[in-house]
């Protein structure tokens, strides 16, 4: 098997996802009571700034498959923002407003974004539809 | 439902093993959609009752079916389908695997929103309350899962998907994907071990 070299994407997105769940433990171990948002802040930023480095990174792999990335990527944005929305009506539900709203909800649009880039990259990497195609067209 | 063209055996035990044939199957099984809705509305109407039976029933049913899933595939069917042949772990995987892609999501939607809607409800999520730190506890396993989970078994499961269903699937593709998804599921099903320590004892005090 020819293995093409890519960015560490799945060790950086389990940091990225990891940082948002340590965040969001953290806030809800403490809510409805008075929490401190600044490591909730803190994690939150960290892990976006991870998922934005590591997108970009791979935006610099030469002929990485865009195009099955993005149509894995949308279903699996569809599917996880579902359950985002889910665990949100939940603490909608529950009241909860003010700064540890607006953490909870940052944080889960990012676990609503890191999961589906996982996916589509685990389906992209193994992509061979380009290769099919060079392969039809010469015979 | 799936129309399966599993290759021969090769009939020379020194020829390496023929790529296998193009599968015709269900990446995300259409009929199974509703009965995922039907799950979502139960957990919707749960929440917004707030009565104790309703989110009691789906934290407790989506948990024990998460925990037994998580169990049976990473301890039981893990070692055995590691010790099958080729075609007829292709065969098994490509029955098993689209279920999963809808039943797993499912499961962990409804365990976590009704069991946080359930401790807020019942106050086990407030600090003052004795269990609190086995609630935290609790999170904190779920946290590790929910990683583990989401960044290696989910992707692995569509990825191994896709590779079956091109014109010629990799033989080594899917048994590297089929590695990390059985090896996640066996950590996953020692972790459920924890919570079932976690719960029973929050649900005993």
């Amino acid at each position: 098997m020819t293995e093409r070299k890519y960015p560490p994407f799945t060790q950086l997105g389990m940091l990225s996802l990891g940082l948002i769940v340590v965040g969001v433990i953290y806030l809800s171990s403490h809510i409805p009571q008075h929490v401190p948002l600044g490591p909730a802040i803190a994690l939150l930023i960290a892990s976006s700034v991870v998922l934005i480095a590591n997108l970009a990174l791979l935006r610099r792999v030469p002929d990485f498959a865009w195009p099955r990335f993005f149509q894995v990527a949308k279903w699996a944005l569809l599917a996880y923002a579902f359950t985002a929305a889910m665990i949100e009506y939940a603490f909608l539900r529950d009241h909860l407003k003010g700064g540890p709203l607006v953490i909870l909800t940052l944080s889960l649009l990012v676990y609503a974004l890191q999961v589906p880039t996982l996916i589509a990259f685990t389906v992209a990497r193994y992509d061979t539809s380009r290769e099919d195609e060079l392969r039809r067209a010469a015979a | 439902m799936v129309e399966v063209a599993a290759p021969a055996p090769s009939r020379s035990e020194a020829a390496p093993p023929a790529p296998p044939e193009r599968l015709d199957f269900e990446i995300v099984p259409r009929a199974g959609l509703a009965i995922t809705a039907v799950a979502m509305v139960m957990l919707i109407v749960a929440i917004a009752v707030n009565k104790l039976w309703p989110l009691e029933f789906l934290h407790v049913a989506g948990g024990a079916a998460w925990t037994i899933i998580d169990l049976f595939l990473g301890l039981v069917l893990g070692p055995i389908i590691g010790r099958m042949s080729i075609p007829a772990r292709i065969e098994f995987t490509t029955r098993l695997m689209p279920k999963m892609v809808l039943i797993m999501p499912t499961v962990v939607t409804l365990t976590l929103a009704s069991g946080w809607q359930l401790a807020t409800k019942l106050g086990t999520n407030l600090t003052v309350n004795p269990n609190h730190s086995w609630i935290v506890a609790s999170f904190i396993v779920v946290g590790v899962m929910a990683v583990l989970a989401l960044g290696l078994l989910e992707p692995a499961n569509i990825a191994v998907l896709f590779e079956l269903k091109k014109r010629r699937p990799n033989p080594e593709v899917i048994e590297r994907l089929m590695k990390r998804f059985i090896y996640c599921a066996g950590i996953l099903g020692v972790m459920q071990i924890a919570t079932l320590v976690i719960m029973t004892k929050i649900a005993s005090s």
